[in-house]
């Protein structure tokens, strides 16, 4: 009778969880796996003639970082920003820096804002993608015209929008790395 | 969100270093970060062997996806042709009607053309593409606009080789990978083409604006000739790239130019053609510069 109202995952009484732990290798590697994933967006059959894609390496970067923090380690920005420059097509070291300071900053913000909201974490969020993006446009561009700085202006707006569905599936993925599958001997 | 009581480092003296070399490690990563940076500036080339890389690792997988693209947008395009066959039956027959006079046009013109190229003695290089590919992503989260083509130099595909499209100019190369590589799409802001007026030679500079537009800029400044609707074709000056390929359609006026829209978007371009580089002759180059020089003089 009491395993009406319970969830179906709990419908074995955490018969099927007992003896179990979760695999260490997956619960260390997919918050870094996911990111790295992210980073290879711009291998999507997506030919696109202006920057429309929102940056979802960083995007899961920052979702990682709020959900889990300290997780990823202050450093992380250095080997994930790499890998994402490989890829982006920016000038090779301006994910390794600007990812190394949305961690740094993150860091901070925690430190001065403990108690934080929903809304509050978003607007963080949104700024620093905000900033990333537009450094990362003065960035590449060199000389930066108007025509420019206006063609990441939808950009920004689909990545702050996008952000809670990237913390939605950071979310998700961090309840699977951490199911007990592995039997303990 | 509730504050994260167990990441206080507390007394524990073990605790405390782990947190502050962890912030010297993260400002560590943001000063390795600038100064690849400013490596990568100053020798725009310097990291190319690990992009192309990691183009060839993605590109398989890439290109398999990119067939499926094609698939799926023929099948939407099959329901909506047929909801409007009829309309477009009696459409395109007319137009049928008129292209089989512009074809035969064209065929005497195209005859006239050889005659007169053999009357000046101007030899036609040969033009055969050096690998045709399809073009299976882009950077679409960066301000820069490149693609990756799916063939390499496993395919003789080699740096600075312009691409096209049955359409006009796509880009061209700018590193190699062994089976893919990367092309600079002329929509990026470093990208500028020679271009001239189709109609009647006009010359200027082609710039990416890297919102899908590009922005031309007369070489001769003075009173600007341009309307709305002229169309630009590649003038060959400097090299690189063939003359006469379609490049963009004029859309809006500026001061010292217009904007004009990028005639083939690479986003609806299922295969293109790399073509091997063009370097004029010593004794062609001058050529056909001067009628390039005669026709830019404002009327």
């Amino acid at each position: 009778m009491r395993q009406r109202w319970l969830p179906s995952i709990f419908a074995d009484r955490g018969q099927s969880r007992l003896n179990k732990v979760p695999s260490p290798f997956l619960a260390r590697a997919m918050p870094w796996g996911t990111i790295m994933l992210g980073s290879m967006a711009p291998a999507l059959p997506l030919i696109a003639s202006a920057p429309v894609l929102p940056p979802l390496g960083l995007l899961m970067l920052l979702a990682w970082r709020q959900i889990r923090p300290g997780l990823l380690p202050v450093w992380a920005g250095l080997p994930l920003g790499m890998f994402d420059d490989v890829f982006s097509g920016q000038p090779f070291g301006s994910a390794v820096l600007l990812w190394s300071l949305a961690m740094i900053l993150f860091e901070f913000i925690e430190a001065r804002f403990p108690w934080r909201s929903f809304a509050f974490d978003w607007l963080i969020a949104a700024g620093t993608i905000a900033a990333y993006l537009l450094l990362s446009a003065i960035i590449a561009a060199g000389s930066t015209s108007v025509a420019t700085l206006l063609a990441i202006v939808p950009q920004i707006a689909l990545s702050a929008l996008l952000f809670p569905l990237a913390g939605r599936i950071v979310a998700g993925v961090d309840r699977l790395r951490l199911v007990p599958f592995v039997e303990i001997s | 969100m509730a504050p994260p009581t167990n990441r206080r480092s507390g007394n524990s003296r073990r605790a405390q270093y782990t947190t502050f070399f962890g912030y010297v490690a993260g400002l560590v990563g943001a000063g390795i970060g600038a100064g690849l940076l400013v490596i990568s500036l100053a020798d725009p080339t310097a990291f190319g062997a690990l992009r192309g890389l990691g183009g060839d690792v993605t590109a398989p997988a890439s290109r398999i996806a990119t067939s499926g693209k094609q698939g799926s947008q023929n099948l939407l395009d099959g329901v909506r042709a047929y909801l409007a066959a009829g309309r477009q039956n009696a459409y395109l027959q007319r137009e049928l009607k008129e292209a089989k006079v512009k074809l035969l046009e064209a065929r005497a013109l195209a005859n006239e053309n050889r005659r007169l190229k053999a009357l000046l003695g101007v030899n036609d290089t040969d033009r055969k593409p050096v690998a045709t590919a399809r073009l299976v992503g882009s950077t679409s989260s960066s301000i820069r606009r490149f693609a990756t083509l799916s063939a390499g130099s496993m395919q003789g595909v080699q740096i600075g080789m312009p691409v096209r499209s049955p359409l006009g100019l796509v880009g061209r190369v700018v590193e190699t990978g062994r089976i893919s590589a990367r092309v600079l799409l002329i929509t990026d802001p470093e990208s500028v083409v020679p271009v001239r007026r189709a109609r009647d030679d006009v010359a200027a500079f082609a710039q990416g604006r890297s919102d899908g537009m590009l922005q031309v800029r007369l070489i001769n400044l003075g009173i600007n000739p341009l309307k709305p609707g002229d169309t630009f074709v590649t003038s060959g000056s400097g090299g690189l790239y063939w003359p006469g390929t379609a490049v963009a359609v004029v859309t809006a006026i500026t001061r010292d130019g217009a904007v004009a829209r990028v005639l083939s978007d690479p986003a609806a371009t299922d295969f293109v053609a790399v073509e091997p580089v063009w370097a004029p002759a010593p004794e062609e180059q001058t050529a056909p510069a001067q009628p390039t020089a005669a026709g830019s003089t404002p009327e």
